[in-house]
């Protein structure tokens, strides 16, 4: 009776797509016994909601650089926004978002909403599943990872897990997929560690019964790991339960939002004291290789649109619940998807309708009430001749992203930190004070002084490059037009000054080039053509 | 078998079962009892009988393997019972069947999902239906392998013909299937194909080929992005005509690419001539041509059927004399799959311990294997009432399955369902807190009495049919034993077969009173106070059987 009551009220909204709900969902375990007294949990109540867009989203028509914009159109004949109906973000009158992205504009309005530009990785691979399990493991483009990046942060947290849990330190799931189904994002390293929710009405009778030993087998094997479910869902599923009846949701959420659905459960949850602090939810839909816009009459309508429209309203409601509840400070949100798309568009679906090709880079986007305000990166440079090969280049590379995320917003230390990411990476300033650390600046847009000149652009041969430098570790690297780093220029230490090295044209084809050079979290990119 | 010779024969394979055969392909010549039929059965179709276990042991491993290796015929198609009075169906009466009717943009918008919905019912009735054979397993293998999701698609007249193509190809040729579906409507559509042209190329279905359809992921696959570009100029031109059903591919060679393609050095810097006109088709043979003279496809393929028969881990020893082995093969037999699956399945490394009962049944092998293992009756279509029933419920069990995790029809994405194909977890993704949940409170309703109800459909195990049976249901111990023996295939502990025999002796001061309990029932069945007697008992003893973690392994 009481599930019953669950399913009037967490579901009546739903959407459900086809037969299945849209909730579906997951929990494993089995894991060695470590020492679970090594290291007690870190003392933070933050709770992270990783938004998965599945398909691979279209950074450029979500971000608009509008110094591109003449670059911009003529590489998208098809699908390019028009500059009437793009939304304004307040300070970086540069930049734009969808016309249907009016969440998201609000958010950043208010300073609740961070920007970084360009994220992605080295050697871009442009299957939607290889790139899916890089982002998930965190591993190089070329190294295969059997382990998720959240899934090793849990272990470092919770060593032996699920041995031993529940217990009543840890009453409740370290993580919960809420619709969504993503195994390796969570898979540590001998366990895996979120349990799968989809419509919490299904936790019923949980048996119990026999209990012969495994054998030694692959059966024996497998035998142990559905027993291990059986028993460890039973309680987490009463914890989730209970922490449901116990919530309320203080904001009204959009209607038809399925990603506003799934929000809204994961708002009460916290409200009703669920000690879970990652959540991942996911949506589908964004491989728009056709129909990413409707027709040539309203470009905001069409699949893409659509999408856009379905994150920044439910992140949007989502955001005042939690400000509503007064938990806007325990609270962060930050999206991924597999892939950015292709800068030229393909004209796919005929009348005016148009899509996109598997690209590299694009935007990642964090929120909430500690999220940093305002833009990290440069504008991604759209050259004024594209061939359909050409890709953004990175300028962060997503394990910055994540290592910032663990340490300012789940207060991870080294060495933790670089056990869980497997190296360190740059550190970008993401979170404003109330995140674990106190002396994180609060960003701005400019660089802090640093700067890359080029003196003979477009070249030949070679050309003399001046690195102008604020002191400290740097990285000098030259991107190709495919996304990959060709070579790595610099990297060492730099005094205060200006430091000059020459870039060899060597054997590269000539094309779109990108110089990047990073000294501490600041970095400045420049395009460079080469020419024959 | 006596239960003491079953034990101490899985005593003494377990003690060996790190010893490996030297040749893991040659034919099994081992014992051939209940297990290893069971095994053979529940590994090829979606659980199995007490009758055809008992059948296939007497016909022997060579001539059961014989008879589960043939296509029976299609059925027949499925139907309009979707329609009313109120809202017809323009061009399909109610009652006969819409796989022919033509695209017809008047068709109510809500019929298109209805027609969907009947199509993807009827699937699972199939399945609920198999006779003796492989074919709907196979077809299963061959849907997640070349995904296509009927929602996706939106015309159930493709997703009908996308299903027979694969149905009728299943124990046929890999690379002329390779050939047929990239033609095939509902691809064409779901991986848009279609609108793949020489002055808009699309990608989508050029690396899909590639990456999951044939190379593979594998670790000498060294195809370029290059190739995907290639590909997908090679492949520019295909179009579905709209106005023919059944509905087929028409080639433009106006949109086709016809400049010369340049393949990379892992297809030997193969260049495909751009050809004009019509002759533009002959690219596509050139390019499966191309792409299965690696040995990568071989592999690829081999590894997948693997994983799907046999069990997830891959590790050297099964590369090295399964894996190589096989693709050998099915290379030698030019990509007929009959001869290798002949192979596979009657091999002595499919028979090894190790490879027994290790399989976690997928959401179709654990809700149809249930149905079908109970014989649990369902709708017959005596009237226009009884055909939406019967629709109804095995829209249940297509719904049931959906719930665990495996939606049939609409795979979650081109890659198809992850329990197959995403590292480390495999099958183990079957398994979570909700699917195990749903799938708990399956056999919960479906042993009550109420059983499960789907709009006004009910249907339930009768467990009087499968518990008669059993060689001698008077014989409390010896139910138990042969139930668990069909509904495992894997012997329990003394502790555990009187766990579940306190299930109907609950309440009787001994054993000996279940048997003067049935011999009541038997003597007068139709006493609803003796059947009560008996079913109650029997329900719970089958509801505590399924719930058990040893239920979901095959």
């Amino acid at each position: 009776m009481k599930r019953r009551k669950f399913i009037q009220s967490a579901t009546a909204g739903l959407v459900v797509p086809t037969l299945v709900g849209g909730f579906s969902a997951k929990a494993y375990a089995e894991s060695p016994l470590l020492s679970a007294l090594l290291q007690p949990g870190t003392d933070t109540d933050h709770v992270l909601v990783v938004i998965y867009l599945n398909g691979g989203n279209d950074g450029l028509n979500t971000l608009v650089p509008l110094d591109q914009y003449d670059h911009y159109v003529r590489a998208r004949p098809t699908v390019h926004l028009p500059l009437a109906g793009l939304l304004p973000l307040n300070g970086f009158g540069s930049l734009a978002f969808h016309p249907r992205l009016g969440g998201f504009q609000q958010l950043f309005n208010e300073g609740k909403l961070t920007i970084v530009q360009s994220v992605g990785y080295d050697k871009p691979d442009f299957s939607h599943f290889r790139s899916t399990d890089i982002w998930a493991s965190a591993s190089d483009s070329d190294e295969v990872l059997g382990t998720g990046w959240l899934g090793r942060y849990l272990d470092s947290e919770y060593p032996g897990f699920p041995a031993g849990y529940p217990n009543p330190q840890n009453p409740d799931p370290l993580a919960l997929q809420i619709g969504s189904n993503l195994p390796l994002l969570f898979q540590g390293p001998a366990a895996q560690m979120a349990m799968n929710l989809s419509n919490p009405d299904i936790f019923g009778a949980w048996p119990s019964g026999i209990d012969d030993p495994a054998p030694n087998t692959p059966y024996g094997k497998e035998l142990q790991f559905i027993r291990t479910i059986n028993r460890q869902s039973s309680t987490y599923a009463d914890a989730v339960l209970s922490a449901f009846f116990k919530g309320n949701n203080l904001a009204t959420y959009p209607a038809g939002n399925y990603l506003a659905d799934v929000m809204k459960v994961i708002a009460r949850l916290i409200k009703g004291g669920l000690k879970t602090r990652l959540y991942l939810v996911s949506a589908g839909g964004f491989d728009t290789h056709s129909d990413q816009i409707l027709d040539q009459k309203d470009k905001g309508m069409g699949k893409h649109g659509d999408l856009l429209k379905m994150l920044g309203d439910a992140s949007f409601a989502f955001q005042r619940d939690l400000e509503a509840m007064k938990l806007d400070d325990r609270v962060m949100g930050m999206t991924f998807s597999e892939f950015g798309r292709r800068i030229r568009d393909n004209a796919s679906g005929g009348n005016g309708a148009g899509g996109t090709d598997h690209g590299a880079a694009a935007p990642m986007f964090l929120f909430g009430k500690r999220a940093a305000s305002g833009v990290i990166g440069s504008n991604p440079v759209i050259p004024a001749n594209v061939s359909v090969n050409d890709n953004l280049m990175m300028q962060y590379d997503f394990r910055s992203v994540y290592t910032s995320v663990l340490q300012q917003w789940l207060c991870v230390r080294q060495p933790a930190l670089q056990s869980i990411l497997l190296r360190d990476y740059q550190l970008l300033p993401l979170v404003k004070d109330g995140g674990c650390l106190t002396n994180v600046r609060e960003l701005d847009s400019g660089n802090k002084g640093i700067d890359l000149r080029i003196l003979t652009n477009p070249m030949v041969d070679r050309t003399d490059v001046d690195m102008v430098s604020n002191g400290g570790r740097a990285l000098l690297q030259l991107f190709g037009p495919m996304g990959s780093v060709v070579k790595t220029l610099y990297r060492g230490s730099l005094s205060a000054g200006t430091h000059r090295v020459s870039v060899e044209s060597e054997a590269y084809p000539p094309g779109n080039y990108y110089l990047r050079f990073q000294q501490q979290s600041d970095q400045v990119t420049r395009h460079l053509i080469i020419a024959r | 078998m006596k239960r003491s010779e079953f034990l101490s024969l899985v005593q003494l394979r377990r003690q060996s079962a790190m010893v490996r055969p030297l040749a893991a392909l040659d034919p099994y010549s081992g014992p051939w009892t209940d297990r290893e039929a069971g095994h053979l059965l529940k590994r090829l179709q979606f659980g199995t009988t007490a009758a055809a276990v008992r059948n296939a042991k007497v016909q022997g491993l060579a001539q059961t393997l014989e008879g589960l290796l043939q296509v029976d015929p299609m059925p027949n198609p499925p139907l309009n019972v979707y329609s009313t009075p109120q809202l017809p169906d323009p061009d399909v009466a109610f009652g006969t069947t819409f796989v022919n009717a033509p695209i017809n943009a008047a068709l109510p918008l809500e019929y298109y999902q209805a027609r969907i919905d009947a199509f993807k019912a009827w699937w699972v009735g199939n399945l609920l239906r198999q006779k003796g054979t492989i074919v709907e397993k196979m077809t299963l293998f061959w849907h997640n392998h070349f995904a296509v999701e009927a929602g996706v698609v939106g015309y159930a007249q493709a997703s009908h013909q996308y299903y027979a193509l694969l149905r009728q190809n299943c124990l046929g040729n890999f690379k002329s299937l390779t050939k047929k579906i990239t033609l095939d409507p509902a691809m064409l559509r779901y991986l848009n194909g279609y609108l793949n042209s020489k002055t808009a190329p699309d990608e989508n279905y050029a690396r899909e080929l590639q990456e999951l359809f044939t190379i593979g992921k594998g670790p000498d696959s060294a195809y370029t992005e290059d190739d995907v570009k290639a590909a997908a100029r090679v492949l520019t031109g295909y179009r579905i005509n709209p106005f023919v059903v059944p509905l087929s591919y028409v080639f433009d060679f106006t949109q086709h690419d016809t400049g010369n393609k340049t393949f990379s050095a892992f297809y030997n810097n193969r260049v495909i001539t751009g050809k004009p006109l019509n002759q533009g088709e002959q690219e596509l043979d050139e390019l499966i041509d191309m792409i299965f003279s690696t040995v990568e496809v071989a592999r690829h393929i081999c590894r997948k059927l693997y994983r799907f028969f046999v069990y997830y881990e891959i590790d050297d020893w099964v590369e090295q004399n399964v894996i190589r082995p096989l693709a050998d093969l099915l290379i030698q037999n030019n990509f007929e799959v009959r001869p290798i699956l002949i192979t596979l399945f009657g091999s002595a490394h499919f028979f090894e311990e190790r490879t027994l009962n290790c399989v976690i049944k997928s959401p179709l092998d654990y809700a149809v294997g249930m149905c079908r293992e109970f014989s649990i009756a369902f709708p017959e279509p005596v009237d226009d009432n009884g055909l939406r029933s019967q629709y109804i419920a095995w829209g249940g069990v297509a719904s049931l399955s959906a719930y665990q995790g495996l939606n049939l029809g609409d795979p979650p994405l081109v890659a198809g369902w992850q329990a197959w194909y995403q590292q480390p977890q495999f099958h183990e993704i079957w398994i979570n807190a909700d699917s195990l949940a749903n799938k708990n409170r399956m056999a919960e309703n479906i042993t009550s009495p109420n059983g499960l109800e789907f709009l006004g459909v009910r249907f339930k195990i009768d467990p009087i049919v499968l518990t008669r049976q059993l060689s001698n249901p008077y014989d409390a111990a010896k139910l138990v034993e042969d139930a668990v023996a069909l509904l495992y295939n894997y012997p329990l502990s003394a502790a555990s077969y009187t766990y579940f025999k306190n299930n109907l002796v609950t309440g009787f001061p001994n054993d000996s009173y279940w048997g003067v309990a049935w011999n009541a029932f038997e003597s007068n069945p139709s006493d609803p106070s003796a059947r009560s007697v008996v079913e109650t008992r029997l329900n719970a003893l089958y509801r505590e059987i399924l719930s058990q973690a040893e239920y979901h392994l095959c």
